[in-house]
Parts: structure tokens; sequence; C-alpha cells
């Protein structure tokens, strides 16, 4: 019985197996093989069989072949001496006639992860890439990136990249889109050499493969294609008509490859050309198709669909019922589809949204029906003339009496009294009858805040609010908070005493303001609430701008952009969309082409030739390249816009230094609190959107007078390597920022008896790939007692890894006498770069958009300069003020700093007059670094 | 890429793994066990799981989780799409994607896997390209196979794998020559209490099955192309002279394929077939309600409304019904609170009709809503948007070949 393989006892097996493999019966051996293959397939080791079936590779019957190879795929590691074995055969079979077995025997090869085999596979593949036959070829390019993954650095040295890059001009479609697939895969390791060089001439000939190649070669053409910039709008034109057809394929992911390009290179079109139009009507029906199609795939559609409905929402407003939830729909699917209807919602539709809201508010799923919830008050606050049937739904769930439905109605209520102050509350009756069915913090604090709120039109309000205050100590800070702020809306004086110091303080801070100045507290507390703002869940522009350029990717499904920041060893660049150019303007645009294509540098310098020794020698990376999977900052939901900027000015007049908590505080929301606790109320004064700021505008006035910049910061040349432990060679140095690039500056003494010469210089990997962009010039002979000052210039293209402390940065000098290594640490000011210059609306969301977690406070002690000198001098190092304000006889500097691997941090420093103290509160997507640059600002700021 | 595949079961073991590059320990699999243990339901594990190294991306098809493991970015949809192409697959080698026919056939499922990508790079997917390469298991032929000694590997290099018409194997030769479309429509429609359509679409496909000689170039024609204007297509069809001319030109893979899929969703041009009255109401007082449906066809161009069954979920208070049925069988399920009614052809002159009381519980209040209905039926000889085949014209070989339009319009939920 041929079938049944599957045998499930392993004992029995190997033994038995071993003597069939040996069999002098062609068809008995193959048997065996199958039966090897199918228990290795369940997982079970068979690797005790390796030599028996290696025996059984030289073979003409081509399955056997195949089974033997499979079963060497999967060992080949475990076993390598053995493994060498096969490697005759494997040359022999690339010089096969047929082109089937040249391909596989070098497909075969490449996945055999041993060393030694690579070596000889070189030959082979570099034959195969240049085979007659197209199957081999492309079979060859695929190896190529196999290869690559082994021993990057082996590739580099044969040149087989340059060969991959040739094979772009092929003549069949099948081979440009593997070499395409391969280089992808190649760059993804290496994300600043430019190994995907697109111009016109290969982007023609890529669309031209585009129509003829697999679906699956289209999706690899597609995504290359999206890295390109267009010349202009014409180009731009010529390339979104060529690919538009692939919105009829029936491959969804072709699709969705072809959506990510044309929304890409739409960008570039004026709006008002009639082909603009034509091509945002085309891009509906494909995306309406995906969601009849299976789950898995809607979902990905789905969260796809989602970043391009904020981006472009004109797209699909005619569409919303396609996202109508299905009773059958997987909760994945209805979660997603529910997120879409809201920012679908306008006064057009809302009436057909709402029917099908409260529909889903009776459904089973908890989930589900808490967000439908919660998706009802959404579309109340953004479509205003639906507010009331909202309300009116709302009240009817809350009869429901189900208890999580009720909480959530009260939750969002609360929402809607934000938005539309005074209009509602004949509600109010209802939703005090709820009361003693909240057990939930969020909504016992919304409903706290709505009766402190109104208290004047609740007749009880005091004895409500004084049944919360029983549970005082149990309730969580959300709650208590919440109770503070408005038990003193009640003016109801509460001795604070509760364990919790931010709780305590701002109870303090309440009481001392009432009991000395009753009229400011009014003023203070009952102030008028900024508004909520429509949409509080949008996605930053510019990471929305970066997320669009990766539809499609595993990003657009996380909504997080793929950084590689650090922990990751593979780096990943940032894209954005590509600014309009009409074809009449310069094509120059250095910005866009870097940021996408990448820079095209030489590859880093390696060790002149007679320092081979030094390349064994340095073996300081030992671990392995790992691949790990790109990590991004874990949170990033928005904080609810409740800060109200108005507000803290009015604060500053009465109490100067109460002023940052209050106006934390008197957004009145929970989230409020969170905020409020941890940033000390900076964010307030930037949360307000100018609008409601209060003429905070006017307070962003720091214009171009910053001034000059001075040149950056260079410490001390500090001795790194004593002459004791170098045989004599004395090394000391710093490092300096000139002219937009990163020097290490050197001075090496030779304090030896004999002359030093072949001086050479390597760096082990680092966390930003610092790495040096040429040999190190040492050009005479070091003399005795002789001292020689030499500058290297590096750049930042080399391999990352991350070091502790971040800065860390291990070298390794060699000269005619030996091999030295030392570390040293360099300010991560270095890494600064020129065009860090934040827009000041891009600051202002993206200082929302880091959750607070990511904030870090540092003080600088017993400082004296005024804001202008510092900012002047922070300038000079690439810490470039975006904005300034002055609040209460401090200064506010609002600065933002880029690294070189295109992370931002921003920065608050805030100065006061009276005390030399400087605070520094510093937000950054990646905190790791956050540390280092604190430290680098009371570095730049005393020298 | 793709790196690693493992195949689970619902009872939560591995029963194949595959990797296509360095192997990948199970371990990895317990993140995918969480996740599923977290959504209860099979259905609704998330096709996308982070874990701290890799990411988990995976189907659920005939009971099974295809779980593969990705290590850099890769576009999920085209994984998605491929584990799909995968259980096509099975489906299509073994008659059934199920886990018996797996284990029996393992062998072939590994050889295929193998076949199927190469370093995680989509190397064959096409159903005719694989079957030259790699033999279905017939009884036929492993007899044959153990009695001959030869292989079911073949032997030489797929014809199709670098033409311009990958899908299409070269050499085929059939004595009758036949090809076959089936245009097969699905409504998807809500309507409310009084009968209006508040949302409705139609899903539909052109399934073919050709079995022609040589390199038969055809063209399909529509008698009303302009129906169709959100479509998608297999990639034989020539787009250029669909957007031209509005006909269907290509070169077919042999065998089964789905040529196009579309979308109709204009309201105005959906037609729904049937017509209901319902009343259900239940009573204030006592613990009783009523139940009285009646369908009727409407719009279905002469032809008979076939398999139509009525669903309906009802309220959790309703304990039992006493029905009669003018026509088919109804059936109550007390537990899952589903009447389900099985009317089988709808009569044209004597209208199907469901009567009598329903039983609640004694005390509980009244349900406030109506049970809502799920009505599915099926229609051959026509496809409700009314789209219609013109001709079909056959080039670049000589014969005449027979040709077949079938028509079926479904709702199914």
């Amino acid at each position: 019985e041929t079938n049944k393989l599957y045998c499930t006892s392993v004992k029995c097996c190997i033994f038995e197996l071993k003597a069939e493999l040996n069999s002098d019966k062609k068809e008995k051996k193959k048997e065996a093989v199958k039966k090897v293959i199918a228990s290795m397939t369940v997982g079970k080791d068979v690797s005790a069989l390796f030599p028996d079936v290696v025996n059984c590779m030289q073979t003409d019957n081509l399955e056997l072949k195949k089974l033997v190879y499979l079963y060497l795929m999967n060992y080949a590691k475990s076993q390598p001496d053995m493994a060498i074995m096969a490697v005759n055969t494997f040359v022999k079979d690339c010089e096969d006639p047929n082109p089937l077995i040249r391909a596989l025997a070098v497909r075969t090869m490449g996945c055999i992860r041993v060393d030694k085999i690579t070596e000889y596979l070189c030959e082979p593949l570099r034959k195969c890439l240049k085979d007659e036959d197209p199957y081999v070829r492309k079979t060859a390019a695929v190896c190529v990136a196999k290869l690559h993954d082994i021993n990057a650095q082996l590739v580099e040295d044969q040149g087989f990249l340059d060969t991959l890059k040739d094979l772009i001009s092929d003549s069949n479609p099948m081979v440009v889109a593997n070499a395409v697939a391969a280089l992808s895969e190649i760059s993804e390791s290496h994300p600043n050499c430019n190994l995907l060089d697109l111009n016109p001439q290969s982007i023609n000939k890529l669309l031209t493969a585009l129509n003829e190649c697999t679906e699956w070669g289209q999706i690899f053409i597609l995504d290359c294609l999206a890295n390109y910039t267009p010349r202009d709008d014409r180009e731009s034109q010529s390339i979104c008509e060529r690919v538009t057809p692939r919105l009829s394929h029936a491959n969804s992911a072709v699709v969705l490859s072809a959506v990510k390009v044309l929304m890409k290179f739409m960008e570039m079109l004026p709006k008002d050309l009639d082909y603009y139009g034509t091509l945002l009507k085309k891009l509906a029906p494909p995306l309406v198709t995906l969601l009849s199609a299976e789950p898995e795939l809607q979902y990905v559609a789905l969260r796809n669909i989602n970043l391009i409905v904020q981006k472009r929402p004109e797209i699909l407003k005619h569409e919303m019922k396609v996202f109508f939830v299905k009773y059958n729909d997987p909760i994945y699917v209805k979660l997603e589809k529910l997120d879409i209807m809201i920012r679908l919602a306008s006064q057009a539709n809302i009436a057909q949204v709402l029917a099908e809201l409260k529909e889903y508010a009776t459904e089973v799923d908890v989930d589900f029906v808490r967000k439908a919830v919660r998706a009802i008050g959404r579309c109340a606050i953004k479509v205003e003339q639906s507010a009331e049937r909202c309300v009116s739904t709302l009240l009817d769930l809350i009869q429901t009496k189900v208890n999580y439905v009720v909480q959530e109605a009260i939750v969002v209520i609360k929402d809607i009294f934000r938005k539309y102050p005074n209009k509602y509350e004949s509600v109010i009756a209802t939703l005090c009858e709820n009361l003693d069915s909240l057990d939930e913090p969020e909504a016992r604090a919304a409903m706290i805040w709505i009766v402190g709120e109104y208290a004047e039109r609740i007749d009880n309000a005091d004895e409500l609010l004084e049944s919360f205050l029983e549970g005082f100590h149990d309730e969580s800070t959300q709650v208590t908070t919440q109770q503070n702020t408005q038990v003193l809306h009640k003016h109801t004086q509460n001795t604070p005493d509760s364990d919790n110091p931010d709780l305590r303080d701002r109870g303090y801070i309440y009481w001392r303001l009432l009991s000395t100045d009753p009229v400011a507290a009014k003023e203070v507390v009952l102030a008028e609430k900024p508004l909520i703002s429509e949409e509080t869940d949008l996605i930053e522009p510019t990471l929305l701008e970066e997320l669009i350029c990766h539809i499609g990717s595993l990003a657009s499904v996380y909504h997080k952009p793929p950084n590689a920041f650090v922990e990751g060893s593979r780096g990943v660049q940032h894209k954005r969309l590509p600014a309009r150019t009409a074809s009449g303007e310069s094509a120059e645009s250095p910005d866009a082409g870097q940021s996408v294509g990448g820079v095209s540098d030489a590859p880093p310098a390696v060790i002149p030739s007679q320092g081979d020794l030094l390349g064994d020698l340095l073996n300081l990376d030992l671990a392995p390249p790992s691949a790990s999977v790109p990590v991004v900052p874990a949170s990033m939901q928005m904080g609810v816009d409740l800060l109200g900027g108005g507000l803290d000015s009015l604060v500053g007049l009465h109490r100067p230094s109460g002023s940052q908590y209050l106006s934390g505080d008197i957004g009145g929301s929970p989230i409020a609190v969170g905020l409020a606790g941890g940033t000390g109320g900076m964010p307030a004064g930037l949360g307000g959107t100018p609008a409601m700021g209060g003429g905070l505008g006017d307070l962003f006035d720091l214009g171009g007078g910053v001034g000059m910049a001075t040149g950056s910061y260079v410490p001390p040349k500090a001795v790194w390597l004593p002459a004791m432990k170098a045989k004599g060679l004395e090394i000391s140095g710093t490092f300096a920022r000139r002219g937009g690039g990163i020097h290490m500056d050197l001075s090496l003494t030779n304090n030896a008896m004999s002359i030093m010469t072949d001086f050479a210089i390597q760096f082990n990997r680092n966390s930003f790939g610092l790495a040096p962009a040429g040999p190190l010039q040492v050009l005479t002979p070091l003399a005795q007692n002789q001292t020689i000052d030499v500058s290297l210039p590096l750049n930042t293209n080399g391999p990352i890894m991350k070091m502790e402390p971040l800065n860390n940065l291990q070298v390794a000098v060699k000269n005619n006498i030996d091999v030295f290594y030392f570390s040293c640490q360099y300010p991560i000011s270095l890494l600064f770069v020129e065009d860090g210059k934040m827009d000041r609306q891009v600051f202002l969301a993206t200082w929302k958009d880091i959750p607070s977690e990511n904030e870090t406070q540092y003080q600088i002690k017993d400082f004296h300069l005024n804001s202008d000198a510092a900012s002047t001098k922070l300038q000079g190092s690439n810490v470039f003020t975006v904005a300034k304000r002055t609040v209460d006889a401090q200064d506010l500097l609002y600065q933002s700093i880029k690294l070189t691997n295109g992370i931002w941090a921003l920065a608050e420093l805030r100065i006061q007059s009276i005390t030399p103290n400087y605070m520094l509160a510093l937000k950054c997507r990646a905190p790791e670094v956050s540390q280092y640059i604190c430290q680098c600002y009371e570095l730049l700021l005393r020298n | 890429m793709i790196h690693s595949l493992f195949l689970i079961n619902n009872a939560g073991d591995i029963f194949l793994e595959k990797h296509w590059k360095s192997v990948i320990s199970r371990s990895v699999c317990d993140y995918f066990f969480e996740a599923q243990e977290k959504a209860m339901e099979p259905d609704n594990v998330p096709p996308v799981i982070r874990t701290p190294h890799h990411y988990l991306i995976n189907i659920y098809r005939d009971k099974i989780f295809f779980v593969s493991v990705i290590q850099t970015e890769v576009p999920p949809l085209f994984v998605i799409e491929f584990l799909h192409r995968v259980a096509e697959m099975f489906q299509d080698y073994f008659g059934d994607c199920s886990e018996v026919a797996i284990k029996d056939n393992v062998v072939i499922v590994y050889e295929l896997l193998e076949e199927m990508l190469d370093n995680g790079f989509p190397l064959a997917t096409e159903s005719n390209i694989l079957k030259e390469l790699i033999k279905p298991p017939t009884i036929l032929r492993s007899m044959v196979n153990s009695i001959t000694g030869s292989s079911n590997v073949g032997e030489t290099l797929p014809t199709g794998q670098l033409s311009t018409v990958p899908w299409r194997r070269a050499g085929v030769k059939y004595t009758n020559n036949e090809a076959y479309f089936d245009v097969v429509e699905e409504i998807d429609a809500i309507l409310d209490k009084s009968g209006t359509t508040v949302f409705a679409e139609i899903q539909g496909v052109i399934d073919a099955c050709v079995k022609l000689s040589g390199m038969p170039d055809l063209t399909l024609s529509f008698m009303n192309p302009r129906l169709l204007d959100d479509v998608s297509f297999h990639p034989c069809v020539r787009f250029k002279r669909w957007e031209s001319e509005r006909v269907l030109s290509f070169i077919p893979p042999d065998g089964n394929f789905r040529l196009m899929s579309y979308h109709v969703n204009a309201q105005n041009l959906v037609a729904i077939p049937v017509y209901v009255r319902q009343n259900i109401s239940f009573f204030e007082s006592g613990s009783s309600g009523r139940l009285d449906i009646t369908l009727g066809p409407k719009q279905t161009m002469g032809k008979t409304v076939e398999c139509v069954v009525v669903t309906v979920h009802m309220p959790k208070v309703v304990l039992n019904a006493n029905l009669t049925a003018t026509q088919g069988n109804y059936t109550y399920d007390p537990v899952t609170k589903i009447l389900v009614w099985d009317i089988g052809k709808l009569n044209q002159q004597k209208l199907p009709n469901l009567k009598g009381s329903l039983s609640l519980q004694s005390g509980a209040p009244k349900p406030e809503e109506n049970p809502s209905l799920n009505i599915d039926l099926k229609i051959q000889q026509l496809a409700i948007s009314g789209l219609k085949v013109n001709r079909l014209d056959m080039y670049g070989e000589k014969y005449k070949p027979f040709k077949g339009v079938k028509y079926v319009t479904k709702v199914f939920r």
C-alpha cells in the first residue's frame, strides 16, 4: 500500500529503512526514501539515515533525485561533513543537458546552508546566471538571494549583485520578476545601498515585464515600482496608465500592490487634470471587490482601506453599504468594518449608518457591541445634524439595561455633552437612574463628570457625588481624579488624604486655591471647557503618508511605520509620498530621491588588500545576522485632544506655581489626567489647537531670529588607546561633525622603538551603523616619538547592532606590528543631521502622537544662559528651535532633532529666569535614545 | 518571503511542517495557539499574528489552519493568496483538502510544496503546470507505477513555465472538444419589513470547463457587457481588448478555472426574485405569539425558483412553534432558536404559506424586535443581473468545439 506512508512508530522505522535504502532494487529504494521523507515531514528525526539517503542521490530517476534533495535540504545543516559528499553530484548536475536538472541542482545547493558547500556553489551559480535557458536563469536569480542570506560578503565579492542587476533587462519577464524579487530581498538587509537603481529606462523594462509575468512576479514588480519617484507628472501619469489594468487582476495581492503604486503616484498629478478624476473613479471598484473575497483577505484589505479612506475619502464615499457588517463575518472583519463606517459617515448617509449601528448594538459579541455603541457616539460628534438622533438611540440602548451597553453609552454621552454643551441635559435624569449599575472605572468617571458638570441642574448632585466618595480609596486613579475635580466643582471641600501623591497634590492645590482665593478658584475650575475635537483617532499626517507608501505591507496592517530601530538588524528607510513636480519644472528633487531610492554610496570601505589578516582577526561580531522583525513603538493610540491652551494663560495670571498642574486638570476628562500626571502640564499648551488656544498661534513667534550656526560642539581629544596596551602606539581622538559629515579625528603617537607603517582601521557593528567612509590615511611611516593627526571621514551605512551603551563604538586598528582593539563613546549629537528642523504643525501633531510613556524628564542644574543664547548654541549642533513662547517669566523652547537614521526627537526646554535650572522634557518614538540626547543637551549647553 | 508552513488541525496538532529556508522550531506556533484560545471560535482567529521575532499569517480552510511564518516585511495578502492556492491545490490533487487526505499523500504534499515555493518565492502555482511536474495520485497510476517502476514526477520541463501563456500546458489533446461556461450569480440583499430593498448586490462568477486540443484562442462576448463595471479576471484574459471592445479574449488554461468574477451593486439593477409577506407578532398578555409567512415569485422571467429555504432566528423567549405549512416541511430547534422551513420549488399557482402559533416562556417580557428572515433559493437558467453570453468564437485551431453556457442564480448566506 504505497499511499500509507504515515508510519507512527519511530523505533521500527530507522532500522528497517536503513536496510531498504541500501537495497539493490530501485523501486524499493524509492519507496524507502519516500518513507524517510514522510517521517521527516511530521517532524520525526531521521537524520541518522543521512549517509544512506545521500547514497541514493546519484540516479537518473528524477523523482528519486528530488526526494533525496528534499532530505538533504532538511538535514545538511546538522551534518555538514556528510553534506560535502553531495557536492560532486550537484556540480555535475549543473552541467546536465536537461535544464530542469540544472535548475534543480542550483536551486537545491542554495538551500543547503553549509559554508563549505557555498564555496563550491559560486562557479555553477555564475554559469547558471548566464544559462541559455530562462528557467535556469530565473532559478539562479533566486539562488543569489539565498546565498546572500548565508554569506553576504561572498555574494558581493563574487560580483553576483551586478549580474543580478543585469538580469533586470533580461528578455524573459519571469527572469526579470525573479531578479527584482531577489534584489528587493537583498536590499532589505542593506537599506543604504541602492541595489535597485531605478531610472526611466529600467522602469520601462519593468512595466513591459509586468504585463507578461506571473501574478507573483507582478507583485514583486509593482512593489518595486512603488519605490520609484517619477521625474514629473507626465511620467507619473504614464506609469499609472500602465499599472491600472492590474486593478482587474484576480489575485488580490496584485490589486493592492497596484493600488499602492497609484495612490503614491497620484500625489504628483495636478488635481485639475482629467486623468486624475478618472483614476479616482477607477480605484473604488477593485477595493469593493476585495471585500467579497475570503475573510482573511478582507481583513488585510480593510486595514488598508482604512488608510486610503483617511488619505482620500472621496474614493469610497459612495460605497458605505459594502462596509455594513454581515452576521457571519468573523469578529476581526466586523471591527474593521465598523471603523471604516465611522470614517465614511457623513450627513448624506448618517440615517442608514445609525440604523445599522443600532442593530449591531443588540448583537451577542461584547467587544463588537461596545465598539458599535462607541461608534454611535462618534457619529454624533462627527455629524452635528445627527447628534440628536444619536442621543436618542443611545437612550434606547440604555433602556435595554444590558450592563456593558449602558456603561459604554454613558461614556460616549459624556463626550457628546462635551462637544455640544448644554444641549442634551434633558437626558441626565435617565443617566442618573443607572448610577448603581456602573462598575467600570471609565463609566464611573464619565458619570461623575456629568454630575459635576451639570450640578446645578441635578437636585441631589451633592448626594450623588457623596455616594461616589464613599468608595474613594478603592477607586482607580481615573475615577478619583475625576471625583476630585468634580467634587471641587460642587465646592465641597474635601480634605486630601489619599495615598497617591499625584492625587494628593492635586487635592491640596485645589484646597489651597479654594481657601485663599475662592473667586479665582471658581474661575479656574469652572472655566469654559475646550471643545472635543471631531475626529480623534486620525493617524498623524506624516505617519499616514508613510503608511500610504507601505500599502499592502505588514506596516499597513499594524498602522505603524516599519521602523527597524536599533533592535532590528535591518534598517528601514522612511518613505514619503512624492511632491508634485510639473513636467516643466526642474526635476531636481534630492529629498524625495534620497528617501525613496536610498543613498547611493560606495559600499563601506574595506581594509586595504594587504590587511586581509585583519579581516579574519577582527572577528568582533560573532553573532549571526539574526533577522528580527522590525520593532515598532508599542502603543500609539492618540490621546484625545482635550487640553485647552487657552486655559493656562488664565491660570497663570493667578497662580504661577500651580499652573503646571492645573492646566492639565481642567480638561476635565479622564484622559487629561494621565497626561498631566506624567508630563508636568507641558503638552497642555501644545495640545490645544490654535483656534481654541486663545492666541496660542502668536506665541509661536520665533521666526528666523535664531542667529547663525556657530558650528557643532567637539569634545576635547581623549586617550582611547594607551601606549602600554598597544605596543607603543598611543591613540587619542574625538568625534566632530563638520560640513554635514561625520569625522573621527585621531592623533597617533609612536612611543615604540621602531617605525610603524600599514595603518588600517575597522569598526565593529554599532547602534547607528557608523563605518569609515574611506581608508585611514596615514601616508608616511610613523617614526619614533612622532605624532600624526588624521581625520577619518565616517558614514552611517555600516551594519547595525545595538550596543550597550548605545553610543559605544568598538574599533580595531592595525599596523605592521599587531592589531589593537579599543572602544570609545561618541556624543550622540554627532548624529544630529542638518535637516532636523520640523514644521510647527508637524511638531504639534507628532508631540501629541508620541505616547507619554516615551517622555523623559531631565534637569540641567546651575546653568545661567538666556534662552536665545541657549537656542543659538544648540542650533550649532543641529538642535533646532521650532517655536518659543514665554509664560510667567519662563521661556519654553520647542526643539526638534533628527538622527541620521531618521529618528526624530522632540524636546521642550524650560528656562526659568528665577532659578538657574533648566528643565528638559524629551519625547521620542525610540525612547532608548532619550537618555543620550539628554546628556548631549547638557554637554552642548555647557560648552 | 514565506519562511515556513505549519498545518494544524482543530485539536491543535501540528501534522505537517515545511521550511523553505532554515528550520524554525514548532514552538513558534505557541503564539498561534494562544491567539486561537483567545478567539474561542476557529473562524475568529486573527489572520496576522505578531510574535517577537516572526509574523504568523494564517488561513482557516476545511478545518485546517494553514499557518505560515514570516520573518521579513512581506505583503500579507501575498501570503494569504498563496495559502489559499495551497489549499486549492490539495483539493485539486486529492479530491478534498482534509487532514486524512494530506496525511495519506504526505510525500506528494511535500513535493508539491517544494515545487510551489523556492526560498519563499512562488515558483509554480498553476495547477496545469504542477500536474505536469507531479502527477496527481490515482489508484490506476499507483498500480501501474508499481508494476512498471515509472514515477509520478515529470522528467521534462513543464512547457508552460516560461511561455507567455504559463497557465496552459502544451500538447493538449481531446477527442471531444468542448467548452462549458457557468454563469453563477449570488444575490446578497437585505429587505426591510415592508419589502423595500435596503441593500442588494450581486456577486457573479463565470466558471469555465474547457477541454480543447492545441492552443485555442477564444473570444467570449456578451449581449450586455455594460452591466459589468467591477470585474476581476483570470490572468489569461487580455485586458486591453476588454477595455477597448468589451469582449473576453483569452487562451484558456486546460480544465476547470474561474474566468472572471464580477460585482453588480447598482441597486436598481438588482431584481429580487421573490417577495415575502410576513407577520410575526407576540402578544402582550399571555405567553404566545403568531406567525404567518407567505412567499411568492417575482421577476423570475418565467423560470422556476427552487431549493427555497426560509430560516428564522427566533427571540430567546420562544419555546416552541406549532405551525402548519401548505408546502414543504418545517423544523424548530428550541436550543438554537432557529426555525427552518424547507419549501423546495416555488409554486406559481399556490403560494406556500406557513402559519400557526408560537409558545413563549411565561412571564418573560415580550420581545421587542421582530425576528429577521433569511431566505435561500436557487434559479436555474437565469442570471438575475440579466447578463447574457452572446457568442463564443474560437481561433487558432481548426476543429469545431461543442460549446455550452449555463446560468444559475443563488441566494445563500
